[in-house]
């Protein structure tokens, strides 16, 4: 029993009964399938997050961000007057977070690439892109570039999905795909 | 020294007196922060119920706070330390090193408690307990939980002091106990924790003091992590060291094999620095070869050796029924089980949930890329209400129906209820874990008090589904708290009103016995050619096959979504 100490004394010596040989068998296999699905997944699937990141300063951050949106904004929106930026197909794409907003607006055509750049000016805030449902954590002081091929066209919401104090959950932004 | 013992009349155990008192006043304490941690879960769970949402934004962070440290810290470890003083004292027969280490012990983790509480109460501290930086919590929420967690270290200290003096006391022979061998498992796992929480919150203490100017946020989770996680480890092998207890308790069931349930133990400590990374699969700055490498635990051997115990705790079950003459067909072994006994009914769910619903949810969002479509929904909780409540917590529960009673020696205060409650509390949060899933594979963001965002300038609109999970949810919550304050009564009760135990009376209803001597369950395994657990050998293959469709499932969504890379 379990509770008391083994009753063969030199219990490492013991036969192992043929139906736990066969799970550990079979649970090894399928251990060693679900381990090599995420390589493979690199090499053939279209869906993985890339290692490119940079440290970077809030400031610096905010600079190049603003720089983008004073380039290709195409109109502003809403009472807060927040820009919507058309960046071209292919180019470097910079939204940032800080409380309690996803900035700017982006507007993105299907089906094209662009090099999505995240980060925060403040707390740690959770780029949630919905309903496609596509979740990054998005630090301060680190720079993270995601290659993105929007597929459908539509309105996306980015909802905040890291807790980022009082304002947490009106933390929204928006992205257009045309 | 002889008269600092009680012989126990129900297992026979020699009971170190001052032992005895430990386990009772943690195992206690334990529960009343479950009693505290449930309410605020409660007003947790009705909040997130967007018809309900009882709290106000800011009461609403401050009780998701106190939910998670109060539940998961305090509940959780005040009753594994309970459980490392059994394993070791009573089941070895042996005294207890150091009781008053184990009081100083004690009072650490309770004061600890105490600090962090009334700092997040004070609404100054609503940091989530992992107190992700820069978010900053006021010293004494760091410091309580530093106070907490030497408590737990020294009480890691006794355990392996006991072990090693009960082996050169001679109080037991040859090797100790499976149970005891995978609570040593935990209390291993417990030390690394430790050293890696005072790694990262000693150092964010002195940034909460002034005194350190900076911390770096990536840094921070890593290290974070690697105490969080392998602290989920330390509870993952405490409930399997709990399953194999009540199992030997309820049917003096034998490890089908020594060798293997040990090795799979053994895995564990191998594995237990590793799989943090499932924490951090979507954070800029670290890379796909470590995020795979670390989150598969090297090959998800630890994950293997979960499957291992799956497989042999309810077959040592089948094999000690179908020794008592259950031998009718696949399942009668099982169909014939004390379903009405809390101890059995709680065990089992605890198994079948952790399982099928933890096990086979944590593997596929530690996947590195499915994890794209996971992190931080409310999926995350869905996950780990199926590890640490209907896994961990429930299997606490279920030997405490017999721990209280028998250390005590007193009658269960309410024996006719407490056949029911753990289907209560097992149903509730198993539902409570899938609507969560199913919310989270919408996308509704864990740790968030409005999804309607009705006081956002740009809104997004969650489909009428989402909604009506939340809603469900909502109820299911109020099922499992229920069942959680029925335990709590039944148990509080049994220690103030219960009245004494006749001598020789059983475990509460079904006439098993507690602990038949060790010779009449002892079977010999080995036969070559015939399949000894073909019952329990069905099951696992119905795990797999299930295991197998989800994580393939899960594949194809993410393959519907943006191509990123
Ligand atoms: C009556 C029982 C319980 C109910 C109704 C309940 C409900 C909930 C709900 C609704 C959430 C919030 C999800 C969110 O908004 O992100 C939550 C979070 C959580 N629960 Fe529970 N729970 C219960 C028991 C437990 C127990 C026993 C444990 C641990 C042993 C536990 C551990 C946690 C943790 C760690 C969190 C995460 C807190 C955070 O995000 O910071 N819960 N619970
Ligand atoms: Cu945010
Ligand atoms: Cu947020």
């Amino acid at each position: 029993m379990a509770i008391f100490p083994p009753k063969e004394r030199i219990w490492w010596n013991t036969p192992v009964e043929k139906t736990e040989v066969m799970w550990v068998t079979i649970a090894l296999i399928w251990a060693l399938v679900m381990f090599f699905m995420m390589p493979y997944w690199h090499l053939t699937g279209d869906q993985n997050l890339s290692n490119e990141a940079y440290k970077i300063s809030a400031d610096a951050y905010a600079e190049k961000t603003e720089k983008m949106a004073a380039l290709y904004k195409v109109r502003e929106e809403g009472d807060t007057g927040i820009p919507v930026v058309a960046p071209p197909a292919g180019s470097d794409v910079y939204m940032l977070g800080r409380l309690w907003e996803w900035w700017p607006v982006l507007e993105l055509e299907a089906g094209k690439t662009y090099r999505l750049h995240l980060s925060s000016l403040d707390w740690q805030h959770g780029f949630s892109l919905l309903p496609e449902n596509i979740n990054i954590q998005v630090h301060p002081d680190y720079e993270m570039v995601v290659t993105v091929t929007p597929k459908n066209p539509g309105e996306y919401g980015i909802v905040c999905n890291e807790f980022c104090g009082a304002g947490h959950h009106t933390m929204v932004g928006k992205i257009y795909v045309k | 020294m002889s008269n600092d013992f009680r012989t126990c009349p129900d297992t026979g155990f020699k009971i170190h007196l001052p032992a005895d008192k430990l386990i009772k006043w943690n195992a206690v304490t334990a529960i009343v922060f479950l009693l505290i941690g449930g309410i605020f879960g409660l007003l947790v769970a009705l909040t997130r119920w967007p018809a309900v949402h009882i709290l106000p934004p800011d009461l609403f962070y401050l009780a998701l706070t106190a939910h998670g440290l109060d539940v998961l810290l305090v509940w959780v470890i005040f009753f594994e330390i309970a459980l490392l003083y059994f394993t070791s004292a009573v089941l070895l027969n042996a005294r207890l090193v150091g009781p008053k280490l184990g009081w100083l012990a004690y009072v650490l983790m309770l004061g600890g408690a105490l600090m962090t509480n009334v700092a997040v109460l004070r609404g100054d501290s609503s940091v989530m307990f992992t107190s992700y930086v820069p978010m900053q919590a006021a010293p004494d929420f760091y410091l309580g939980i530093i106070l907490f967690a030497v408590g737990a270290l020294i009480g890691c200290g006794l355990f392996f002091a006991t072990i090693i003096v009960a082996k050169k006391e001679r109080t037991y022979e040859g090797s100790i106990p499976l149970v005891t061998f995978g609570a040593l498992t935990a209390a291993i796992i417990a030390v690394f924790t430790i050293l890696a929480g005072a790694a990262i919150l000693v150092p964010t203490l002195f940034w909460s003091m002034g005194l350190i100017a900076h911390i770096d946020t990536l840094m921070y989770k890593v290290v974070w992590w690697a105490m969080g996680h392998s602290s989920q480890q330390i509870n993952v092998a405490a409930h399997i060291a709990v399953w194999y207890a009540i199992a030997a308790i309820l049917f003096g069931a034998k490890p089908l094999s020594e060798k293997v349930s040990r090795f799979a133990f053994l895995l564990y400590i191998l594995f237990l620095q590793l799989a943090s990374a499932h924490h951090l699969l979507v954070e800029p700055g670290l890379s796909s070869e470590y995020k795979i490498f670390n989150t598969s635990y090297a090959l998800y051997l630890a994950v293997l050796a979960s499957m291992i115990h799956g497989l042999t705790v309810p077959g040592a079950v089948e094999a000690a029924q179908r020794k008592k003459g259950f031998n009718k067909g696949l399942f009668e072994w099982l169909r014939k089980a004390p379903w009405g006994n809390p101890v059995f009914s709680g065990f089992a769910m605890s198994v079948v949930f952790f399982g099928f619903l933890g096990g086979i949810s944590g593997v596929m969002m530690g996947t590195e890329q499915l994890n794209i479509i996971i992190h931080n929904t409310i999926y995350v909780p869905g996950h780990f209400h199926a590890t640490v409540v209907t896994g961990t917590t429930l299997a606490f529960m279920a030997l405490s129906y017999w721990l209280v009673p028998t250390l005590w020696q007193k009658e269960l205060f309410l024996p006719g209820i407490a056949k029911w409650q753990p289907y209560l509390f097992g149903i509730g949060m198993a539902l409570v874990s899938t609507f969560m899933m199913g919310a989270g594979t919408l996308g509704v963001p864990r740790r968030h008090w409005d999804i309607s965002f009705a006081d956002a300038a740009m809104g997004f609109d969650f489909p009428a589904a989402a909604y009506l999970m939340m809603g469900l949810n909502g109820i299911s919550a109020i099922v499992a708290a229920l069942g959680a304050m029925i335990f709590i009564i039944n148990m509080v009760g049994t220690l103030l009103l219960g009245k004494d135990k006749v001598p020789a009376a059983a475990a509460p209803e079904e006439p098993v016995a507690p602990a038949a001597p060790p010779a009449s369950a002892a079977t010999s395994y080995g036969s070559a050619g015939t399949m000894e657990v073909p019952g329990t050998f069905v099951l696992a293959l119905i795990f797999l096959v299930s295991f197998i469709l989800y994580y393939f499932v899960n594949w194809k969504y993410l393959a519907s979504v943006w191509g990123l890379s």
